[in-house]
């Protein structure tokens, strides 16, 4: 079981940003996030692209401010649980909470911080009669491990960078790659479709477009699937169908609970972001309340005020002075310290 | 500058008219979240880059709209639901040549 002071769910950034914050005051961190890396919408959705309201930065990449969050916390030393999905959560008898991911992982701590943005990101899938009795039997909409479709029949839906990638990842991995679209045109980084363009030359992809999946057939196990081109349907055999079509977030489990809930957000109590659950507190683009502006810099100072909170409600009584990082400078967890230099007194003579 | 009247046909096919103002730089997404005419978490996730599609909309007039540009048309192309009229509402800013249009909010992915 993994065991730290405050567990944050989302690692995009004011969950980073909790990290330094709670570091401050001696508090470890540890976060949780269904994508595979940190960052949230800022990389998943838009790394290359500027951002131009963090204060102190007439413009930053998204993704750059991702890897300034991650440099920033550091010396905290945060834990991270990545492609895993917060999934329950259990209050303690001593007030603590266990929550647990989809894949089983459980952490254990007195506070949480839900900093989940829009939720976690989720497949878009295909509306195909029967696709989910086919997940986990020939139908996945990530590719976690390639090797299983070592010398398979695989054919991916999609027209963005991932199935792009994949197609060409897995012409060398599988016995027939089909890429199906449903426009001439792809998008994506130019090196990719020339890639994919040179593959199909040389029949390493098989590309149809524009056309469509339109039906999905098998036992037990994905054996074939219908392919419509123009009106015509022909049905090709396959081991695997990969649709790739993004993602998209939701609320997901969070959502029940038993957190108060206000248009699709967590309502939250201003002094301090506190849900109506003392210990779980919500910060970032997943909370609501009256004024809520869904903005990075709010993000911040809510993790701010949160981890101030979170402090007393750990220590209770115990008397305590916002200290300002000019003046105190920064212990990191990792026995680093950052400071000012101090001013010389030399007399000049 | 004038506000103009936009109808909207809601997910539940409720008809909305709405007045949008065209001096503060909206677009047709920004328009239905200010009215409340989807909930919150289910239309311009993507804060209005063309990333996500869930503020797809069709057209229901004749109204010459700015030009598709690449990146919309490429998310269109990876959508669901898509109609010959398809638009992303978050592509389209709000001018006083729009008014009296009419659109039709896709269905939620």
């Amino acid at each position: 079981m993994i065991k730290t002071d405050i567990l944050i769910i989302g690692a995009g950034p004011t969950g980073l940003f909790t990290v330094f914050e709670a570091g401050l005051l001696k508090l470890k961190c540890h976060l949780i996030d269904a994508l595979p890396q940190p960052g949230g919408q800022c990389s998943e959705l838009y790394p290359k692209k500027p951002i131009y309201d963090i204060p102190g930065f007439p413009e930053i990449l998204a993704g750059d401010l991702t890897s300034n969050l991650l440099e920033q916390g550091k010396q905290f030393q945060p834990g991270f649980t990545l492609g895993e999905r917060a999934e329950t959560i259990e209050k303690q008898d001593d007030g603590s909470f266990i929550v647990t991911t989809n894949k089983g992982t459980q952490h254990h701590a007195p506070i949480i911080a839900i900093a989940g943005g829009l939720g976690s990101f989720e497949p878009r899938k295909p509306k195909l009669e029967g696709i989910e009795g086919y997940e986990d039997k020939g139908v996945a909409y990530f590719i976690k491990d390639p090797e299983v479709y070592r010398n398979k029949k695989v054919v991916i839906a999609g027209g963005g960078d991932s199935a792009l990638d994949w197609s060409i990842f897995l012409a060398d991995v599988a016995s027939e790659v089909t890429l199906v679209h449903r426009r001439n045109e792809f998008r994506g980084a130019l090196d990719s479709v020339e890639r994919v363009q040179e593959l199909k030359l040389i029949n390493k992809i098989n590309l149809i477009t524009p056309a469509e999946i339109t039906a999905l057939h098998g036992e037990n196990q994905i054996e074939g699937v219908a392919v419509t081109k123009d009106v015509e349907t022909q049905v090709l055999e396959a081991d695997a169908f990969i649709p790739l079509f993004g993602l998209s977030p939701k609320l997901g489990p969070i959502g029940s609970w038993g957190l108060e809930i206000e248009r699709n957000a967590i309502k939250v109590d201003t002094l301090d972001y506190q849900t109506n659950i003392p210990g779980i507190y919500a910060i970032g683009d997943v909370n609501t309340y009256e004024g809520k502006l869904k903005l990075i810099l709010c993000g911040f100072h809510e993790a701010t005020l949160m981890c101030q909170s979170a402090y007393k409600l750990l220590n209770p009584g115990k008397k305590f002075v916002l200290k300002y990082t000019t003046v105190s400078g920064i212990n990191g967890f990792d026995g680093t310290r950052k400071e000012s230099p101090k001013a010389v007194v030399k007399a000049i003579v | 500058m004038q506000d103009i009247t936009i109808h909207i046909t809601d997910r539940e096919g409720e008809k909305h008219t709405v007045l949008a103002p065209t001096d503060i730089a909206m677009n047709l997404m920004e328009v239905v979240r200010s009215y409340e005419l989807a909930p919150e978490g289910t239309i311009g996730v993507c804060g209005g880059l063309a990333m996500c599609a869930s503020c797809q909309c069709y057209i229901n007039s004749e109204h010459s709209l700015k030009d598709m540009e690449d990146e919309e048309d490429a998310m269109l192309s990876e959508s669901f639901n898509v109609k010959n009229n398809s638009r992303l509402s978050c592509q389209i800013p709000v001018s006083e040549t729009l008014d009296e249009l009419k659109i039709e909010l896709a269905p939620e992915v």
